[in-house]
């Protein structure tokens, strides 16, 4: 279980590792990494194309594309990661209660279908839509889906769990429910979470991404890498660069988290190992 | 079958009524006068109250509601804010539109998926397999709004191939029915993929090898036609996402769809379009769902209901 196994035997995965990686560094360290503040308007630099001082070029505005892309990843994080772990958390504990007691089971799993019976991105701009644009409010947003997501796979993995036997000889002994979900089921259910997680972060990105080209995500004049291409709509025509370095940090990103996760999944769940 | 279809309808009734509700009450909650915005900034104290009656919206929350399910029975689903005409000419005047773009998208990649992903597994651990694969994990991760918009740089404002925006001409409809089509072309390469290399794995195409039979007669006979059905699942929701994605595409090329009529009414505000499309492509989104799992059904016979 060294490096070099890992690199020959899952070389997209550690590929999408390193990408995941620059992406966080970049993330924490954006002051430290920006060349340039990524709101400083300058209007002589306005659409100017890159080169050896701005490397990815300027906006409309003459600001530093290469700054706004990494202050870019820094929302991007922040909401992602911040809509995933609440999810996980409410939603495992949700659905982790629908699974094991029925008279819960028919109203959470009820609003569940509800809140599924919507495609992600639309759940998200009926969000939007009630609660306006704004950081917190896109992480609401992108909740509204990830909660039912996690509570759906975790409902069905707790009802398929809780016949056996080792959970029925913990009930025989009188343990109690929160002990048995907590130390006999959850250990034997968290692959399948850890792996829809894993997936639901790149979802959460592009969410968070579509909203604010669709105008109704993150406010300007913050930095965010959707919102940078909607900036660049008007502009692409007379210089490609605008739009050409935020979608590819955006997809590159997106690519890290998708082949870290199918990496993942490989290697939690037995059936595919076996393949 | 006949029993199973009829349970399945009266199944969903419950969702759809808490749709319903949760559509009305949620809208409830938003800042801002409802009447106001109706009658527009200039509109003096006495029109606003005029029309606040009129709307019923002088009434108690549980009345509204009780008129809201009563109107929406007899097909009413209210009056948009902005144009004032009703909200079911709205989406009926784009409903077709946004139809005909997610047909097409499915239809491109139900056909290539399923191709590309019976490829790749038949050729598993070969060249064509990796590539086939890199291709697929390229594709569930370019965003749809920048695809859209390299397309168009490329093929619109380089080559001058095809136009940019609206849906005049044949020619329109190539670009979005791609950029609509790459994310599910992916997933259901990766999904085919997989449930080709299960069905590879079984007992009975063991069986198969074992007696003999030509590869290729197994491949066609047994295996493909084994791995098609869970697939039936796999299509039938990307059906339900491509609502989504018409969103987004849409709003890039400028097609007067229902997904670019639920952007515009969201930035202005038209509250009733909003929920107008909200209830539609729910209740699409819960039809093709009951659709797929009936078609599951007969596709596969050990199943019963």
């Amino acid at each position: 279980m060294n490096l070099k196994y890992f690199l020959r035997n899952y070389p997209t995965t550690c590929l999408g590792a390193v990408i995941v990686l620059v992406f966080l560094v970049t993330a924490l360290g954006a002051e430290h990494l920006a060349p340039y503040d990524p709101n400083w308007v300058t209007p002589r630099h306005s659409v100017r194309p890159p080169d050896s001082e701005y490397i990815f070029g300027a906006d409309h505005n003459g600001r530093d594309i290469l700054s706004r892309v990494i202050y870019g990843a820094r929302i991007s994080l922040l909401i992602s990661m911040t809509s995933v772990t609440v999810g996980l958390i409410v939603g495992v504990s949700l659905g982790a209660l629908a699974g094991w007691n029925s008279k819960y089971e028919l109203v959470i799993m009820r609003l569940v279908d509800m809140m599924l019976s919507f495609p992600g991105l639309i759940t998200a701009l009926a969000i939007v839509a009630i609660l306006g644009s704004g950081i917190e409010n896109v992480i609401a947003a992108n909740m509204a889906y990830q909660i039912p997501m996690f509570a759906r796979l975790t409902h069905g993995l707790v009802l398929s769990t809780r016949p056996n036997t080792y959970v029925m000889a913990a009930r025989s002994v009188g343990l109690s429910d929160f002990y048995i979900l907590l130390r006999h089921i959850m250990p034997n259910i968290l692959g399948p979470i850890v792996v829809q997680g894993s997936l639901l972060i790149p979802d959460a990105i592009m969410t968070t991404s579509a909203l604010s080209f669709l105008g109704l995500g993150v406010s300007p004049p913050t930095a965010e890498w959707g919102g940078m291409l909607q900036d660049g709509i008007k502009w692409f025509r007379l210089a490609p660069h605008v739009m050409l370095f935020p979608g590819g940090c955006l997809m590159l990103t997106v690519l890290g988290f998708n082949l870290l996760g199918d990496g993942l999944r490989q290697w939690l769940d037995p059936q595919l190992r076996i393949n | 079958m006949a029993a199973y279809v009829i349970r399945r309808l009266f199944i969903s009734i419950p969702t759809v009524f808490l749709v319903v509700t949760a559509v009305f009450f949620a809208f409830q909650v938003i800042p801002g006068d409802a009447a106001r915005m109706y009658a527009g900034d200039q509109a003096s104290v006495a029109a606003v109250e005029a029309i606040r009656v009129e709307l019923g919206l002088d009434q108690p929350v549980s009345v509204q509601y009780l008129s809201y399910l009563k109107r929406l029975v007899s097909g009413d689903l209210g009056i948009s804010f902005i144009t004032r005409r009703p909200v079911t000419v709205e989406i009926g005047t784009r409903f077709a539109n946004t139809a005909i773009l997610a047909f097409g998208a499915i239809i491109l990649s139900t056909l290539l998926g399923i191709f590309m992903g019976v490829v790749a597994a038949l050729n598993r651990g070969k060249w064509l397999d990796y590539f086939l694969s890199v291709l697929a994990v390229g594709g569930i991760s370019i965003p749809v709004f920048w695809l859209g918009l390299l397309l168009m740089f490329l093929f619109s404002l380089k080559l001058h191939w095809l136009p940019t925006a609206g849906n005049a001409t044949w020619q329109h409809y190539i670009m979005p029915t791609f950029c609509l089509s790459v994310y599910s072309v992916a997933f259901i390469t990766r999904m085919a993929r997989s449930t080709v290399l299960d069905v590879l794995g079984s007992d009975y195409v063991r069986t198969a090898q074992s007696k003999g039979l030509r590869e290729k007669i197994i491949n066609m006979r047994h295996v493909v036609r084994n791995a098609l059905i869970p697939l039936i699942t796999t299509v039938g929701l990307r059906f339900g996402y491509m609502l989504g994605g018409a969103v987004v595409t849409e709003t890039v090329f400028a097609w007067p769809g229902v997904g670019r009529l639920l952007v515009i009414a969201v930035t202005q505000r038209d509250i009733p379009v909003v929920q107008g499309i909200l209830l539609v492509f729910a209740s699409m989104f819960l039809l093709v769902n009951i659709i797929v799992d009936v078609l599951y059904s007969v596709a596969d016979p050990r199943l019963s209901y």
